[in-house]
């Protein structure tokens, strides 16, 4: 060993130690949980009106509202990395020893203690015994090592050197994430697109910062279709996409939930939808004094005369959403009457409900008939070169826990020594840098199989 | 026979369960914990036809998809892991009085799936981003997970009742020695945080492939992360010479209590793209 007075050897010892593994980790996790208290990349007004200004100043302070990103999250972070590159390193190069030794040294002493040490006495000769006992070890535990001490006999047999590596894995694999994290964050965006049916467009806007970015090739939404469930969910919706490039379509493919496409790094995925304004529709008015009912096909924005010459009434427009008393009544045509006696009052049909106007109790009732319903396509449009990173990281950590946790240095030895006029004694026990129980089952199979061919 | 019966039956079969192994614990009678444990086992046939029927039955209502899509569905199916996992480990280390520590939890979740008027046992249509065969990879792998911290948590309360001095007659001294309770802990920590990993990381591709994003910061995915902190400090602690018995037990118990919030409280308090439990 070393000195370790240095004060570089010091900062070394701080980075290596599990104590500030675990001290960081809990410091991710207690402040983890803020993000998930605090409302995340709202507006400031939101903060505001929640907290008061006294508050928000200090959320703003700490980054609070956007914490994940935050300088000292960030820092947590790369404590982290810098703790598990130093401690790998450090332990490195006695595990590698272990791992791959010049010469695997067999040394009984540390078998004599293993608590699952079993011993019994064979009738059979020392020679046919130990032929016995090289079978049944290579059998279960790979290549037999021997020895000849004084007293007699030793074999010994190991598995699973290789698996001290595992935790390294797992290690490296954090590593592997956080660099595809970061490459994620530098070299990619999300951003969001909405298209009608018929449209193109070959710029998106970023989800955070709203800047316009360039695709380098041009989307038209072709159709856009939802299947509903009988309860009025909606089942699957679905785009046809074509993609465009230089003028020239190059190909078209429907997206769906859960299945984007993927073209040059770029990912579009069906995110959402909503009904677009009609072009025209078909309108019922009643006049209940006449009792007279007109249909009319109106364009949006267009005027029609009411029965008996009373005045008019204009298309105004459409509403994917209408609030109404603070509930949201969905997809609404928007109206106005204008009557020659000085009445003008906007209607509003929501199509969910074609017999709202009644409600109104006027002269005349509007109801909405039919109209070409259209929809506009809600896309995510995402590039992200650190994924194939990420999952690199994915693998590595599901492969590395499961050697880690779940395979084991295992050696078992086999010691056999002469106990009297032509009978045996032998004794076996294992060791393992951990699940110590699969090494206990081990040994307690292998003295039943000695004792079994052994004649015992 | 329809789901909701047979998946009550199990309900009451679990009940039962749980009443033979805390008697068996009050009463001393080793022999009634045995019977417990075949009681559980009857409990999670019950279990498992009543999930396969309900699989079938969405299904015959046009809807087929896997029994995993909410939260009364996704607590049946919890105590289904957390008793099959209970029955492997009872099997494997033959100690039957461990079990009066986790019947209960296996009893409780799906009486709570039951029970709570808000929750409801409809067989509900999957809304588009659910349809996907992640779905089924994803939310076994993290019950599988919540099975494994379940039972650890059981056990770590041993630390807390078991007497050190073994000769003593009292209530607690038939427990499985400190070795054991050790192992038992440590074994369920370790399966429960390598199905967690795999729960969070099959969530992740899967978000990736449904939104474009395979990491959002949404809560229950910063809970699922805070969760597998906890336990990433268990397993290091264990490293450091004086953490064990009793503060790494406690450590147990703060993870499952991150579980839970993960679990319910997130659900409950928090909004998130996650339907279900």
């Amino acid at each position: 060993m070393k000195q370790k007075d240095s004060f570089a050897d010091q900062i070394w010892m701080f980075f290596a130690s599990v104590k500030l593994t675990v001290y960081t980790l809990v410091l991710l996790a207690g402040t983890s949980i803020i993000g998930t208290v605090i409302l995340q990349n709202a507006r400031p007004e939101a903060y505001i009106r929640l907290y008061g200004q006294g508050v928000y100043n200090m959320i703003q302070v700490l980054d609070l509202d956007r914490m994940y990103q935050a300088w000292w999250f960030l820092l947590l972070m790369v404590v982290l990395c810098v703790n598990i590159v130093v401690c790998s390193i450090d332990r490195l190069s006695a595990t590698w020893k272990i791992i791959f030794p010049k010469n695997i040294s067999v040394n009984p002493r540390r078998f004599e203690k293993a608590k699952n040490r079993q011993q019994f006495d064979s009738h059979l000769s020392m020679d046919r015994v130990a032929r016995q006992a090289r079978q049944v070890l290579a059998g279960r535990a790979g290549k037999v090592i021997e020895k000849t001490e004084d007293a007699g006999l030793l074999l010994y047999a190991e598995k699973g050197r290789w698996s001290r590596l595992g935790v390294y894995v797992v290690h490296a694999s954090v590593l592997m994430l956080l660099a595809g994290a970061l490459i994620g964050s530098a070299l990619g965006f999300k951003a969001n697109l909405r298209l009608d049916e018929g449209q193109t467009a070959d710029t998106v806007f970023d989800s955070h910062t709203r800047l316009p970015i360039k695709l380098p090739f041009t989307v038209r939404c072709n159709d856009f279709q939802v299947k509903f469930y009988d309860t009025g969910a909606p089942d699957e919706f679905k785009s046809s996409l074509t993609i465009l490039e230089n003028n020239q379509e190059s190909f078209t493919e429907n997206i769906l939930v859960n299945h984007p496409l993927r073209y040059k790094g770029i990912n579009i995925f069906q995110a959402s939808y909503g009904a677009t304004a009609p072009d025209e529709a078909v309108f019922e008015i009643i006049d209940s004094e006449i009792g007279a009912i007109e249909t009319h096909t109106i364009k949006n924005g267009g005027v029609v005369s009411l029965p008996a010459g009373a005045g008019n009434f204009t298309f105004e427009g459409f509403v994917p959403h209408y609030d109404f008393n603070g509930h949201d009544l969905g997809e609404a045509f928007i109206g106005r009457l204008d009557t020659t006696d000085g009445r003008n009052v906007q209607i509003v049909l929501p199509t969910k409900f074609p017999t709202f106007d009644k409600m109104r109790k006027g002269r005349f009732t509007i109801e909405v008939k039919s109209w070409d319903q259209a929809y506009y396509t809600g896309l995510q449009v995402t590039k992200d070169p650190g994924v194939p990173f990420v999952y690199t990281g994915f693998l590595l950590m599901i492969i590395g826990c499961w050697v880690t946790f779940f395979v084991s240095h295992q050696s078992v030895c086999i010691g056999l020594e002469q106990a009297g006029s032509g009978s045996t004694r032998v004794w076996v026990a294992g060791r393992a840098n951990r699940n110590v129980q699969s090494t206990n089952l081990t040994v307690k199979k292998l003295v039943k199989e000695l004792k079994d061919v052994s004649g015992k | 026979m329809n789901s909701s019966l047979l998946l009550s039956a199990a309900t009451f079969i679990y009940a039962l369960a749980s009443v033979f192994y805390i008697g068996s614990f009050s009463f001393k009678k080793q022999a009634v914990a045995r019977f417990g444990f075949w009681v559980i086992v009857i409990g999670l046939v019950a279990n498992t036809g009543g999930i396969l029927l309900r699989w079938m039955e969405s299904y015959h209502m046009g809807y087929g998809h896997a029994p995993f899509s909410n939260m009364y569905e996704s607590l049946v199916f919890f105590s289904w892991t957390a008793a099959a996992l209970y029955v492997f480990v009872e099997f494997k280390y033959k100690e039957s009085i461990i079990g009066v520590f986790v019947s209960p939890l296996i009893f409780l979740g799906i009486a709570y799936a039951s029970f709570d008027p808000s929750i409801t046992s409809k067989i509900m249509p999957l809304i588009p981003a659910l349809k996907s065969n992640w779905l089924i990879a994803h939310v076994i792998t993290c019950f599988l997970g919540y099975a494994g911290f379940a039972l650890a948590f059981g056990f770590s309360f041993m630390y807390f009742i078991k007497p050190k001095d073994p000769g003593t007659k009292r209530l607690f001294a038939k427990l499985p020695d400190w070795d054991t309770i050790d192992e038992l802990t440590y074994q369920m920590i370790v399966f429960g945080f390598l199905f967690l990993t795999i729960g969070i990381i099959t969530g992740s591709v899967w978000a990736n492939s449904a939104w474009g994003k395979y990491w959002s910061w949404d809560p229950k995915e910063t809970w699922s992360l805070i969760t597998w902190f906890i336990y990433a400090i268990f397993l290091h602690l264990r490293l450091i010479r004086g953490w064990y018995g009793k503060n790494l037990a406690l450590v147990s118990i703060i993870g499952f209590i991150g579980v839970l919030f993960t679990y319910f409280g997130v659900n409950f308090l928090l909004s998130g793209l996650h339907s279900y439990g």
